[in-house]
């Protein structure tokens, strides 16, 4: 009697524990790309870039226009991604870069950009609700959200998740590829490193960190096509994965993209473990202690530099 | 065909650092700019490769004028500033610091061939080209910095410092290096040196700097003779 009741419970506890990893994978997919953005920017130009929340839904809104004109989620993923490289370029172009040749010293070089980035994400938010207006607009998954048959039971892990999980990796790769193998990375890598002898190299700093800004764009706008449907889409959609990426990005250390991503699985791994063994109320807090939790053991984040770097 | 430096002057801050200074340089000539530490140098360099602002004078190369060009700018066209300090990028390795002129410039198969150039003329940096530039002695960065500028197939180089934190014997080795190569590149070098002695024996010309004006502008070999010279710089 006992070992038949005892295994339906056995079978419950294993798609759970499925459930949980697939879940922590794909939520931590998705806080990796804002980590990355996040990490790309701060690395080329020393600033966190708060705006991305508002980029990266202001994309997600052209995507979402593209898929009501031509009934494509594809094209519109790809115009989300390119329209999100392009205003990152613009907006180190024609706002940071002239911020950053009129501030040269003082406490208000480490302040005023910031509050800067905070003031557009503001304006942003605020065009959208003038184009778009206030109200939850939604966006359909191009492949089913209905979640894969595991030993008979349906687990909240579907065809759509695995797809996230699919093009995040891919976009890694393609950032592994580009950083490590190409001369483009080898320029943004040396401009972060050390914009001083980057330039007496011959590198054009300001043009390099311009297309850092454009990447991270990029990296944005895919994660606002990935994360927005199976979620709603409004003028603060993307606050929240603003906060988990800017979190994974320090657990990381801010400095390196495999701390971004590794910060951004420990995240999704400790948020979804959190939520579902022990209390649904713990999906905001998780994210704190984790931070907490690292800051106190490797203050300067898991990969982070040891050195102090000036801008 | 030189570089011609005149009445050029450079606040640092609040401070005058260099005060209307002047000299010249003939193409493929070394020039040693001597004088103790905060002479105002380095700020010197940094301004005649575009990383500081002069406040009045002019600097040309070439009859061009170089003051308020972009450094990266002044890179691509010939000048070449080896900063102190060792500049390397530490977290790069040895192979990719060498290929940062690589990057900008048009023909590959003279930046392959200069990087081979490069390591015949410094074999170390051949052995350590897939290690981090931070993990480098001392000598062996100065090494990899001017190695990475020559790929870029400089005109005009400016040293500051290549003597700096290195032992006797490397820093020998480091000028008898910057020697030949002004001769067989047809390079003109600006040298900075703390090490006055060095740097006047290998240079052709030398220009004494004190406290940000310049104390005497005369051929190398002159300056070494010079009783006032050798007591206040060179010690003896």
């Amino acid at each position: 009697m006992i070992r038949q009741y005892a295994l339906p419970i056995w079978g419950f506890k294993m798609t759970q524990f499925i459930t949980a990893v697939l879940t922590s994978l794909s939520s931590g997919a998705i806080y990796a790309l804002m980590a990355l953005a996040l990490v790309l920017v701060w690395r080329s130009t020393r600033v966190i870039n708060f705006a991305q929340a508002g980029q990266a839904v202001l994309t997600t809104y052209i995507g979402y226009t593209v898929i009501q004109r031509t009934g494509s989620y594809w094209l519109a993923l790809l115009v989300a991604v390119v329209s999100g490289a392009i205003l990152g370029a613009v907006i180190d172009r024609f706002f940071m870069r002239p911020i950053f040749k009129r501030i040269k010293s003082g406490p208000i070089v480490m302040i005023a950009p910031v509050v800067a980035t905070l003031g557009l994400l503001g304006i942003i938010q605020a065009i959208i609700g003038f184009i778009w207006g206030l109200t939850n607009q939604s966006i359909e998954a191009p492949v089913s959200t209905g979640g894969f048959k595991v030993m008979g039971t349906v687990i909240a892990f579907s065809r759509y998740n695995l797809l996230v999980l699919i093009f995040v990796a891919l976009a890694m790769l393609l950032l592994i590829i580009l950083f490590q193998k190409t001369d483009i990375g080898l320029a943004l890598r040396a401009s972060a490193y050390s914009p001083e002898i980057a330039k007496l190299s011959g590198i054009k700093v300001d043009s390099v960190r311009t297309l850092g800004w454009a990447i991270a764009g990029a990296s944005g706008g895919l994660a606002g096509m990935l994360y927005i449907p199976g979620y709603f889409l409004f003028p603060n959609a993307m606050d929240l994965l603003l906060v988990f990426g800017f979190v994974a990005a320090v657990i990381g250390g801010l400095e390196s993209l495999f701390g971004a991503v590794v910060g951004a699985m420990i995240l999704g791994f400790a948020i979804n473990f959190a939520t579902t063994y022990i209390s649904a109320k713990l999906f905001f807090p998780t994210a704190f202690i984790v931070l907490v939790v690292v800051l106190l053991l490797k203050p300067g984040g898991l990969f982070g530099s040891k050195k102090s770097r000036s801008a | 065909m030189s570089l011609v430096v005149s009445n050029l002057t450079i606040d640092h801050g609040a401070i005058r650092a260099i005060n209307n200074v002047s000299f010249t340089v003939p193409q493929g000539q070394l020039a040693a700019i001597i004088g103790a530490n905060g002479a105002g140098k380095t700020t010197l360099l940094r301004t005649l490769s575009g990383l500081k602002e002069a406040a009045s004078g002019s600097a040309s190369w070439n009859g061009d004028s170089i003051l308020g060009a972009r450094p990266e700018d002044l890179a691509r066209s010939g000048i070449m500033h080896v900063s102190d300090g060792k500049s390397v990028i530490a977290e790069l390795s040895v192979k990719e610091n060498l290929a940062l002129p690589g990057i900008w410039r048009k023909d590959k198969k003279d930046v392959a061939l200069a990087t081979s150039e490069v390591i015949e003329l410094f074999p170390i940096l051949g052995q350590r080209l897939s290690q981090s530039a931070g993990s480098l002695s001392g000598g062996e960065r100065q090494m990899l910095a001017i190695g990475r500028a020559l790929i870029a197939r400089p005109k005009l180089l400016l040293l500051d410092e290549p003597s700096l934190g290195l032992a006797p014997l490397i820093v020998e080795q480091i000028f008898q290096t910057i020697k030949s190569l002004v001769k067989k590149m047809n390079l003109t070098v600006v040298l900075v040196e703390q090490n006055a002695m060095g740097a006047l024996k290998i240079a052709d010309e030398g220009v004494v700097l004190n406290l940000g004006s310049v104390v005497a502008v005369d051929s190398a070999e002159k300056l070494l003779n010079d009783p006032a010279v050798r007591a206040a710089y060179l010690g003896f």
